[in-house]
């Protein structure tokens, strides 16, 4: 059984699973690579602005929901253990908690958008959004307006990157219900779970550049 | 040597051309052969679309006053021209067609590793073409290649977010393709086949798709912002609210600078195999050119502040961007030096893709020559934004880049094909090709160090002369890149069957017949030599 498990596993290209096993780690290693590329380029923007309008940028932060961020952090970090733990599932080949694992998952990642649902939601009602209407008219009007760009675009790529996350888990969730995993072919487990570890930590970065700028009171 | 004459060899029954029919099979296909003829067909549609806007502005500037194109029609189709070459044509152009031909077959391998992926490129390749097509179609862009803010983002009134969003999607198809490479390359070479016996072919690709992989994400960001900025006042760059369009010019430069030897390193990978095979020698200095290919990878990456040394960045900064651009020279000399020393004594045939390297060698040189120029502080304040830039980087980018890429086409098509070329049509082309050239490119240089701004429609009457020499020649080089579309596929049908090794080169592509089959090899090769273990021949002529 695990001998024909192997032939449909096996690529033509590839001489045996080993070889594809590695191929695979490695291309999810370098795509990782060009996503700290993309995101790196708007950290770069992030921080030349920030040092030059900190009060800005404190300001902006402190308009922000520290609880809900810090909420969705802890939402966030819990969803990396569960994708770990079904990450191990599947390497030893656990069907049923691997399938219970990647629920989980998808459940906390789904959490974590909801929240940040109601996060823009709220950002809308007080017409906290960028263009022409931005509601704010405190000091430092426009440059609070830069920080609240790079708010929605830092985080909306983010959330655009757990949505793509969870649709890969749900191709995983309904492979590893028909039996498609084993502890000898799993590799598309681990790859996802890398990406789903990268999208968290683009958060934990996230999180302190975005909600924590200052001391809240 | 004799040239190549029609072979004995019968051709193979079943190859990968005709594995299966039916346009399902084609659309649908992971081979990576039959991906790069997807690949040829779109890249030749765009060369071809491009060329037109050329032809457009070469028309325009045949007379001094601005006669045939209001000035807001001309910068819309400077613009097109260099949206549709560089995104379109010269970033895809040897990696997708001839890279994904090639990159399997040189290191024994029977695919890419990920071939599904490899055919998403073309696809996305292809919606991000869809949208370019839509941008020509609905009146195009105007804000130069470059999309520089705040004009971009703010001002200007053409298509910017729909030809913004075409290149941002075209950009995953390169960072897929270089992704492909770089996993293809590491893992999935023959037995034997140790990192310095690959061909440089190999070697360049590698450094190119580092690029790709490294750069492109940047560029994508970049775009993406100005998209947004356009649409929902997302204000990155936006100098009301303290933000500054220079960021955009380096986010935009750290990619686009690297993106010119994402377009030039492949070219040298081309002429490497060519000047062996054709001068039958072993590659002078072989270590050498491959660490070079690698060099002008990482060192390409720390340059692109010399693109904006009159955009107000500071003087030091300048400095050290001039500096480190004149390091990229000794790399890219070091090719150059070692491509003639292996001329020398070497037993040399004047074929088509040997015209093409020896075009290469010279305009490439006479391009990286005038770089150093650009790259030097005081003269590039005199020439900037002149016709002298224009020339310079069409003789990278044109003299280097599409000649190598036409050297390479000719010299792999037999193997693509399966066909002979006609070799005489082979060499009037390529001599057309390079007359045509020089006649448009090298008055250019001329006119931007008199002081000839680019991207305007008119001109003082004084420039006359100068233009309507480069216009003329912009017309030998279309009838130039028009012949080899003609015989090329006129020897699709009528051409002589090429036989496995035509040219008796080296190199694990030619061990397989001509076309290869769809698994490429029948058993996996086993390489026990170095790359171009040419052995000379003794004198006289058979």
């Amino acid at each position: 059984m695990a001998e024909s498990a192997t032939a449909t596993a096996l690529a033509h290209q590839f001489d045996d699973l080993e070889q594809q096993r590695e191929a695979g780690y490695l291309g999810m290693w370098t795509f990782l690579v060009t996503e700290i590329l993309f995101f790196g380029g708007i950290f770069t923007g992030y921080t030349a602005y920030r040092a030059l309008y900190p009060e800005a940028f404190a300001i902006g932060s402190h308009h922000l929901d520290y609880w809900l961020g810090t909420i969705n952090t802890a939402v966030l970090i819990l969803s990396s253990l569960t994708m770990a733990l079904a990450v191990h599932a599947s390497q030893l080949g656990r069907r049923r908690s691997l399938i219970g694992f990647l629920a989980a998952t998808m459940t906390l990642g789904t959490a974590f958008l909801v929240v940040k649902w109601f996060e823009y939601a709220h950002k809308f009602e007080i017409g906290w959004i960028p263009g022409p209407d931005f509601a704010y008219r405190g000091p430092h009007a426009p440059q609070v307006e830069l920080f609240v760009s790079f708010y929605f675009a830092l985080t909306g790529m983010h959330a655009l990157h757990m949505v793509v996350g969870l649709g890969i888990l749900a191709v995983l969730l309904v492979q590893a219900r028909r039996g498609r995993f084993s502890s000898e072919y799993h590799s598309p487990v681990v790859v996802s779970g890398l990406y789903w570890h990268f999208v968290d930590i683009v958060w934990i970065f996230l999180y302190p550049l975005l909600y924590l700028i200052g001391a809240h009171h | 040597m004799a040239a190549p004459g029609p072979s004995q060899e019968p051709e193979p029954r079943e190859h990968y051309l005709n594995a299966s029919y039916g346009i399902r099979s084609w659309l649908l296909t992971k081979d990576h052969k039959r991906i790069a003829l997807l690949f040829l067909a779109s890249i030749t549609f765009f060369f071809f679309i491009g060329g037109l806007f050329a032809l457009m502005i070469r028309l325009e500037l045949m007379t001094p006053p601005g006669d045939l194109f209001t000035s807001a029609t001309y910068n819309r189709l400077f613009t097109m021209h260099g949206v549709i070459m560089v995104f379109f044509f010269l970033i895809p152009s040897i990696p997708a067609v001839l890279g994904n031909f090639l990159v399997p077959m040189m290191i024994g391998a029977r695919d890419l590793a990920f071939p599904r992926l490899n055919l998403l490129s073309w696809y996305i390749y292809s919606i991000g073409g869809l949208f370019t097509m839509a941008v020509v179609l609905t009146g195009g862009v105007d804000t130069g290649w470059t999309f520089y803010t705040p004009y971009s983002s703010t001002y200007s009134n053409s298509q910017v977010a729909l030809t913004v969003v075409g290149v941002f999607i075209t950009g995953f198809s390169s960072i897929l393709t270089g992704l492909n490479f770089i996993i293809t390359i590491h893992k999935m070479r023959a037995p034997g086949l140790t990192w310095f016996r690959l061909p440089l072919f190999i070697w360049a690709h590698y450094s190119t798709s580092i690029i790709m992989v490294l750069g492109t994400p940047v560029v994508a960001i970049a775009l993406l912002l100005v998209g947004l900025e356009r649409l929902l006042h997302i204000g990155i760059f936006d100098p009301r609210l303290g933000g500054d369009p220079i960021l955009f010019q380096h986010l935009f430069w750290f990619y686009s600078h690297p993106a010119v030897y994402i377009m030039i390193l492949p070219a040298m990978g081309v002429i490497s195999e060519v000047i062996t095979c054709f001068a039958h020698k072993r590659l002078f200095g072989y270590n050498f050119v491959a660490a070079a290919a690698v060099a002008i990878a990482v060192l390409g990456f720390l340059v692109w502040g010399h693109h904006m040394f009159v955009s107000g960045q500071s003087m030091y900064a300048g400095m050290i961007f001039s500096f480190l651009s004149f390091l990229v020279a000794v790399p890219s000399a070091i090719k150059v030096f070692n491509w003639t020393a292996t001329l020398y004594k070497g037993q040399i045939v004047y074929s088509t893709p040997m015209l093409y390297a020896f075009g290469f060698i010279g305009l490439f040189t006479m391009g990286g020559l005038t770089g150093l120029f650009l790259a030097t502080l005081g003269v590039n304040i005199h020439v900037h934004d002149t016709y002298f830039i224009i020339a310079h980087f069409h003789y990278i980018m044109v003299g280097g880049a599409v000649m190598a890429y036409l050297g390479g086409i000719h010299f792999w098509w037999p193997k693509i094909s399966g066909k002979l070329y006609p070799e005489g049509w082979g060499r009037l082309a390529a001599l057309i090709v390079f007359i045509g050239f020089n006649l448009t490119f090298f008055p250019q240089f001329i006119l931007g160090y008199l002081g000839m701004p680019r991207r305007y429609h008119a001109y003082p009457d004084e420039f006359v002369v100068l233009n309507v020499m480069s216009t003329a020649g912009a017309t030998i080089l279309g009838v130039g890149y028009l012949l080899p579309l003609v015989y090329l596929i006129w020897s699709m049908r009528y051409g002589k069957s090429a036989g496995s090794n035509p040219w008796n080169a080296k190199g694990l592509e030619w061990q397989t017949t001509s076309p290869p089959s769809t698994e490429n090899f029948p058993i996996t090769p086993v390489v026990t030599e170095e790359a171009y273990n040419y052995v000379p021949e003794p004198i006289g002529h058979g």
